[in-house]
């Protein structure tokens, strides 16, 4: 959106419709929950420290699942460890949205074929809302999930639809 | 009247910011002091040695890489290493000196994470950021060779995919001083930090015979005293050819063998891998990296076991070949497998922030772990 | 350093009926076969004698010898009967620099082996894990459950030739 320093010359009223700025201000700051699970964690990692910034998009880490909006699955889901997630993302308080990154969390990776203990893909247990592909993502995938995951949410809206 | 008092346990869940990835570690505690650690693992059992009985000997290279992500090139190197051994392959000269340097460079890069990560968990979020900053040059250096950053499929067994890059040896050269002076920033920032020292000196203190029957390798090894590197004390590939000390901790600030002296053997360690790049890009001779792959690899019947010094420790590959093309059964012996498995006896008496701080030092890796 | 022929002579005076043959190799590991029952005494006097003092368990691994019955099933798996299951021993000696490998052979239908877990504290989560993964009972072991699959996992020992996937796990469905 740019700066709004000094863009409006109609004094102090502002007219926008209830929707717009209510998704403005979910997409601006989305706080994620750290959630790195095996190598994607890495890329994950490395998309937060200071060459490829996660934090001028608001996006900010979060230890508790109560206090976040937003959860990136990365790594490897087993089945050991899918139950937990499940409960991890029920904890999580509304609107909450979730990126899958990386293969093995779309649909099991390289391990889809022998893997005894290995979920195929994270959305047979919770719902998912962008798959970010690659193995593992680059740092820029990551960040074009995210961007496309503010675009989902910029066309949210607060009205029912009618037929 | 007596007070009653009972225990309580205590469970750092596998979704917790400190522990490394999911290891999920059940506390016994009297107050604040720990009884009785429990560490519960398997949360990233991935089935690598089933997957490698449906595998052709180089289709398993991916899979290695994956088991240990932060060292992947030197996971590929052991596999190469011991395959070659089964198969009785011998590699060009040039072909060992870039291993050597990729593996160093990757020992550097791996470290870098565990002094970030370790700062974070102390509490000190600075250090973090300037050891990723560096670690991103390294990260180039791995993506104009092979076109990865972190998975890199290179080390195959009977050499490597792609030469080097005509930039490479100019770019190497450039970055070692520039790191010269990032290790001294480091070592200001945190290693001689009173505050780190007030946390981490005579905390978790493990003695040296404690250690070895415990089969801990690598650098917990080293900090406690007893000097023992395969890369000295039984070489392979090219090692023997270089002049490089082996850090072993002293006590500097505390006794010897507690978390500072593991952390500080990692800090020293970086400044030797700087070495043996210098000297490895000086003597590094011409040649064709590609003329020893072979065509297809069908092993004699036997077993062997072929091992390398991964930054966490001894990384052993035991494979057992019946003569096909695919091996038998392939077992892979992970030092932070060994290495957790005296987390139990090492945060018995102290309180649980100090759990925190002994794991950290412990710098394990889950994919290696569960495999 | 002692080479692999004279560990072996060493052995094999002190226990004549545990210790079996030496199976030489070369250039690849030689082994020595040993019986399943007396691992731990042959163990301890591998560690503590002063000419060999191997004080480092290196690795400890179990391996299904698919040496029995074959039979093919209709459903494309296989069924195997008789035959043995083995654990293999890697041990070093930091002083002296010399390495050996043991191998241990129990039957496929009652696999025992005495645990080393006194001899070195190492072979704790080692012998935990071939018991998940193989499916090998150590005797004496201080606390032998799953290590790695979930401790509900009923679906048998993935690492043995004859597994066949589970279909469902706690409501989810497991193949691809």
């Amino acid at each position: 959106m740019g700066l709004l320093d000094k863009q409006f010359n109609d004094g102090n009223i502002v007219i926008s419709t209830v929707d717009d700025v209510l998704n403005w201000a979910r997409l601006s700051s989305l706080w994620q929950m750290s959630f790195g699970l095996a190598c994607c964690a890495i890329e994950m990692m490395a998309t937060s420290a200071s060459h490829y910034d996660f934090d001028r998009f608001g996006v900010m880490p979060r230890p508790s699942p109560r206090q976040s909006d937003l959860i990136i699955i990365s790594g490897t889901v087993t089945l050991k460890m899918a139950t937990r997630i499940k409960r991890v993302y029920e904890q999580m308080p509304d609107p909450k949205y979730v990126i899958s990154m990386g293969s093995c969390s779309n649909c099991g990776g390289p391990y889809w074929e022998h893997g005894y203990h290995v979920l195929k893909g994270i959305d047979r247990v919770i719902p998912v809302d962008v798959y970010v592909p690659g193995c593992p993502p680059r740092p820029e995938a990551l960040l074009e999930g995210l961007l496309k995951l503010q675009d989902k949410i910029r066309k949210e809206s607060l009205v029912k639809k009618s037929a | 009247m007596a007070l009653k008092t009972e225990e309580m346990v205590l469970n750092m869940g596998p979704q917790h910011p400190s522990t490394h990835g999911v290891l999920r570690l059940e506390l016994i505690l009297e107050g604040e002091i720990i009884q009785k650690v429990t560490p519960h693992i398997g949360y990233l059992h991935r089935c690598f040695e089933k997957h490698t009985e449906a595998m052709t000997y180089p289709q398993v290279v991916p899979y290695t890489d994956r088991m240990d992500y932060l060292s992947s090139m030197y996971n590929e190197f052991g596999y190469a290493v011991a395959v070659e051994k089964l198969c009785g392959i011998e590699v060009p000269e040039r072909v060992e000196y870039i291993r050597v340097i990729m593996g160093e460079f990757q020992r550097i890069a791996s470290h870098l994470v565990a002094i970030g990560t370790y700062g974070i968990d102390i509490g000190a979020f600075t250090p973090f950021l300037y050891c990723f900053r560096d670690r991103e040059t390294i990260l180039n250096l791995f993506e104009i060779t092979c076109g990865a950053r972190l998975m890199y499929n290179y080390i195959w067994p009977g050499g490597v995919s792609h030469d080097l890059h005509p930039d490479f040896i100019r770019l190497a050269k450039e970055f070692i001083p520039y790191f010269r002076k990032t290790i001294d920033e480091l070592n200001n920032l945190l290693s001689y930090n009173k505050i780190f020292i007030e946390r981490t000196a005579n905390v978790g203190i493990l003695p040296k015979e404690t250690a070895i029957n415990f089969g801990i390798t690598g650098p917990m090894l080293r900090a406690s005293g007893f000097k023992w590197d395969i890369r000295k004390d039984d070489p392979y590939s090219v090692y023997n050819k270089f002049d490089f000390n082996i850090p072993v901790g002293q006590g500097l600030v505390g006794t010897v063998g507690d978390s500072w002296d593991r952390y500080y053997v990692r800090v020293l360690e970086m400044e030797e891998s700087c070495k043996i790049i210098e000297q490895a890009l000086e003597q590094i001779p011409e040649g064709d990296v590609s003329s020893a792959i072979p065509k297809r690899i069908k092993p004699p019947v036997g077993q062997v076991y072929g091992r390398v010094e991964n930054p966490r420790g001894e990384l052993g590959y035991f494979i057992i070949s019946n003569g096909g093309t695919s091996p038998f059964r392939i077992k892979v012996r992970g030092p932070s497998f060994v290495n957790l498995s005296i987390i139990d006896e090492l945060c018995r008496g102290y309180m649980i922030a100090d759990v925190i701080t002994i794991l950290g030092t412990t710098d394990i890796v889950l994919g290696e772990v569960d495999r | 350093m002692k080479t692999v022929e004279e560990i072996f002579e060493l052995i094999k005076n002190k226990f004549p009926e545990a210790v079996f043959n030496l199976i030489n190799t070369q250039p690849l590991d030689s082994y020595i076969e040993v019986s399943p029952l007396e691992v731990d005494k042959i163990t301890f006097f591998l560690r503590d004698t002063e000419e060999l003092l191997f004080d480092s368990l290196v690795l400890l691994s179990g391996v299904d010898d698919a040496n029995g019955e074959t039979k093919k099933d209709e459903d494309g798996g296989i069924t195997i009967t008789g035959g043995t299951l083995s654990v293999y021993y890697h041990l070093e000696s930091t002083s002296l620099r010399h390495k050996v490998v043991l191998k241990a052979s129990t039957p496929r239908e009652k696999p025992e082996v005495v645990s080393v877990t006194e001899v070195w504290r190492c072979a704790d989560w080692h012998e935990r894990e071939a018991f998940d993964m193989v499916g090998i009972v150590f005797l004496n072991h201080p606390d032998l459950r799953r290590i790695l699959l979930p401790y509900d996992w009923t679906a048998g020992y993935p690492l043995r030739k004859d597994y066949r996937n589970p279909e469902f796990y706690n409501g989810m469905k497991v193949p691809y």
